[in-house]
């Protein structure tokens, strides 16, 4: 087990390698440096002292694979992004709090998924073929049918008309720019329930199905059989082995479902106006705000691949099987 | 060991077991018979799909849905003397789950399959003998040890902790015959437990279940459809076709006077003892039927080189008794029917293919 985690975090190393290059390339996407666009925006002319400091901070008039290299070591080892020349205000200041909350919403979103697709999907595959089975059938599809921001503009509609909540954001007004108190993470919490359903639905229903699938695979082994004739009774007997085995696939299922939560949460967040990540890409994009949109598709990316790393290291640890290939 | 060997163990009387799917009923089992004394080795054969496994899994009430019995008797004498009937249970209920593993345990066909991917074979013997004996952890686990030592699996104490898919095919079913005795049943039901092994190993498979049933004392029902085995391990011996008893018997009536066309045809069309293949081992005209399209008169009519017209595609023949517990269904041996027929105990000339009408 040790031997397979070390050899996983060694293959990491690449990984990241290729995806700070790729992060690296979007920054400088864009035709001509950013100081030019940045002098053309600025709304007071900057003087040049101010403009050739920049200049030498970023290496702008070295070779490509020295930016990359100043770019990279000073987040690596300082922990400096660059500047957002559109907030003005150093990149690193803007995403964090973002990123923390992108993570709560994804990480309690796939536990939504989880805690409501796993006992559904295990009912209608052990009652499968009964009214049980098909209602969940078709409330699965319709979930699955559903597009996103739709269902957005649903509930917030209910939140607001039934609940009179304060609906977009993930903060009640009066806590938007507050520090953090056990008031704010409360207030946060009662907001997070709208994005987490909104977010997760697809997601529970499209699990719903790979889990009665897997689950029906397995309940007509062999080995069930086998531990039926010991004597085992029934219900442990299902949790036991045929379940155990089904969420194999689901542990798996991990690594591009949580991609998916957060890049796909960026049109959720944008119509809820949530604070995190998904909404800041796209507008750093449209402003070609590129320090702050290479950052994020690199810090993005590094969750993504983490994310799969830890689904593997949980996977060989449920499943001896793999530990072997 | 038992205080009388000739004591009967589990008798399963006309028992049917129907699948009842959307396209129809498929009466896997329509009427099984037979009888099982302490100690005893009792083969039922057949050919593929003749209702087997699904009688075996009949007893231990492990039909799986749509099936289900739908009339018939299992009697079963337990340990402590008292007879039950099997096929009154409830199959998801305690009594039939304290039966299981402890008073009759099963071995399937797939050695491959039939144990858990995601767990050690220790924890599978562990859990057998936990559910069934008051013993501790630490007692259960010594146990299993010696267990895997006793079907003769190497270093045992290493294996236990060993995955199924550590292991071989014939090490799997050693393990799984370990799980199988790990309460010292009464009975031991062998669904074609080496069929997907190998020569050799079927061998080893073979005399490992011998050893231990002459240690032992237990009764086993062995499911095969290769007649070189019962040959070689039967008492007595089952012969089923579509899903009955065709002709039951001991182990030399069987072999030496054959009663039924079809135990005939089966005998006739013996290779080699060591042939595996299926397919080279009957020469009998025509295959099994579709279940959904079972002939009427007697099952085996179609196929039946004795076929007497107007007779054998009406009536269902009953069982007849040939002489002591040897018992046959076939009209040639009806009593009223044996004057015309010559002696029944002769074999009856061999007719034209006046069945292949059908
Ligand atoms: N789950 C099921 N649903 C419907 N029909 C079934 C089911 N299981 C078995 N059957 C039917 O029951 C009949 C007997 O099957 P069974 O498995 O008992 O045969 P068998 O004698 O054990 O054959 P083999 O030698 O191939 O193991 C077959 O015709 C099969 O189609
Ligand atoms: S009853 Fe008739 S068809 Fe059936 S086995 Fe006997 S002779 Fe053949
Ligand atoms: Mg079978």
């Amino acid at each position: 087990m040790i031997w397979y985690i070390a050899r996983r975090i060694l293959y990491l190393i690449p990984t990241l390698l290729i995806v700070s290059v790729i992060a690296f390339l979007v920054i400088q996407l864009p035709p001509g440096d950013f100081l030019a666009s940045l002098i053309s925006k600025a709304e007071e002319t900057i003087d040049q002292a101010q403009v050739d400091a920049l200049r030498e901070r970023y290496g702008l008039d070295e070779p490509i694979y020295v930016q990359y290299w100043k770019w990279i070591s000073g987040i690596v080892a300082r922990g400096d992004f660059g500047d957002s020349f559109e907030w003005n205000r150093p990149v690193s200041d803007l995403i964090w709090e973002r990123l923390g909350l992108t993570m709560v919403i994804s990480l309690v979103t796939l536990a939504f998924v989880w805690v409501v697709s796993i006992p559904i999907g295990i009912y209608s595959a052990v009652k499968k073929y009964t009214i049980g089975d098909y209602i969940v059938t078709v409330i699965g599809f319709i979930g699955l049918a559903v597009p996103n921001f739709l269902l957005a503009l649903v509930l917030m509609y209910v939140a607001f008309r039934y609940f009179g909540q304060s609906v977009g954001g993930l903060f009640s007004p009066e806590y938007i720019d507050a520090p953090w108190t056990l008031g704010r993470a409360l207030d946060l919490l009662s907001h997070l329930w709208l994005p987490v359903i909104i977010l997760g639905t697809a997601g529970t229903a499209a699990l719903i199905r790979v889990m009665r699938a897997n689950l029906l695979d397995e309940l007509s082994k062999l080995y069930v059989d086998a531990a039926r004739a010991r004597g085992l009774s029934e219900l442990r007997l299902l949790f036991k082995y045929p379940v155990r085995v089904a969420l194999n696939p689901l542990v798996s299922a991990l690594a591009w479902v949580f991609p998916a939560l957060v890049s796909g949460s960026a049109i959720t967040s944008i119509v809820l106006n949530l604070q995190t990540t998904g909404p800041l890409l796209y507008r750093s994009l449209q402003a070609q705000d590129m320090y702050l949109a290479g950052s994020l598709v690199l810090l993005v990316s590094v969750l993504t691949i983490v994310g799969t790393l830890v689904s593997d290291i949980l996977l060989a640890w449920l499943d001896p099987r793999i530990q072997l290939q | 060991m038992a205080p009388n060997v000739e004591e009967t163990l589990l008798e399963v009387k006309d028992v049917k077991t129907h699948f009842f799917t959307d396209e129809g009923v498929v009466k896997a089992v329509d009427g099984v018979n037979l009888s099982l004394r302490r100690g005893q080795t009792l083969c039922v054969v057949g050919e593929s799909g003749c209702g087997k496994s699904v009688m075996a899994r009949s007893i231990l009430r492990i039909v799986p849905a749509p099936g289900r019995i739908v009339s018939g008797e299992i009697s079963f004498r337990q340990r402590n003397g008292e007879t039950i009937d099997l096929a009154q249970m409830n199959p998801r209920g305690r009594d039939i789950r304290s039966i299981r593993g402890r008073e009759i345990s099963m071995i399937f066909q797939e050695p491959m399959s039939s144990l858990s991917p995601v767990h050690t074979i220790g924890s599978q013997i562990m859990e057998a003998i936990l559910l069934h004996l008051p013993v501790s952890r630490s007692e259960a686990r010594k146990r299993a040890v010696s267990l895997l030592d006793l079907v003769g699996i190497p270093r045992a104490s290493e294996q236990l902790d060993a995955y199924s898919f550590e292991l071989s095919g014939g090490m799997r079913q050693r393990a799984m015959i370990a799980i199988a005795l790990a309460c010292e049943p009464q009975l031991l039901i062998a669904d074609e437990p080496t069929t997907a092994l190998d020569v050799t190993t079927q061998a080893n498979i073979l005399d490992l279940i011998s050893d231990l049933q002459a240690d032992s004392g237990m009764a086993v029902l062995f499911i095969t459809h290769d007649l070189g085995v019962v040959a070689e391990i039967a008492d007595e011996v089952v012969v089923m076709y579509l899903g009955r008893d065709v002709e039951s018997g001991d182990v030399d009536a069987i072999f030496h006077e054959p009663k039924h066309p079809y135990t005939r045809a089966l005998l006739q069309s013996i290779p080699r003892y060591d042939s595996r293949d299926r397919e080279r081992l009957y020469s009998l005209k025509g295959s099994v039927p579709h279940p959904f399209n079972r002939p009427g008169g007697c099952p085996f009519h179609p196929r039946c080189d004795e076929f007497i017209a107007d007779q054998c595609n009406t009536i269902d023949p009953g069982r007849y008794t040939v002489g002591g517990d040897h018992s046959v269904r076939c009209l040639l041996y009806e009593p009223s029917a044996a004057a015309q027929n010559v002696g029944a105990s002769e074999p009856p000339a061999p007719a034209q293919n006046v069945g292949a009408t059908r």
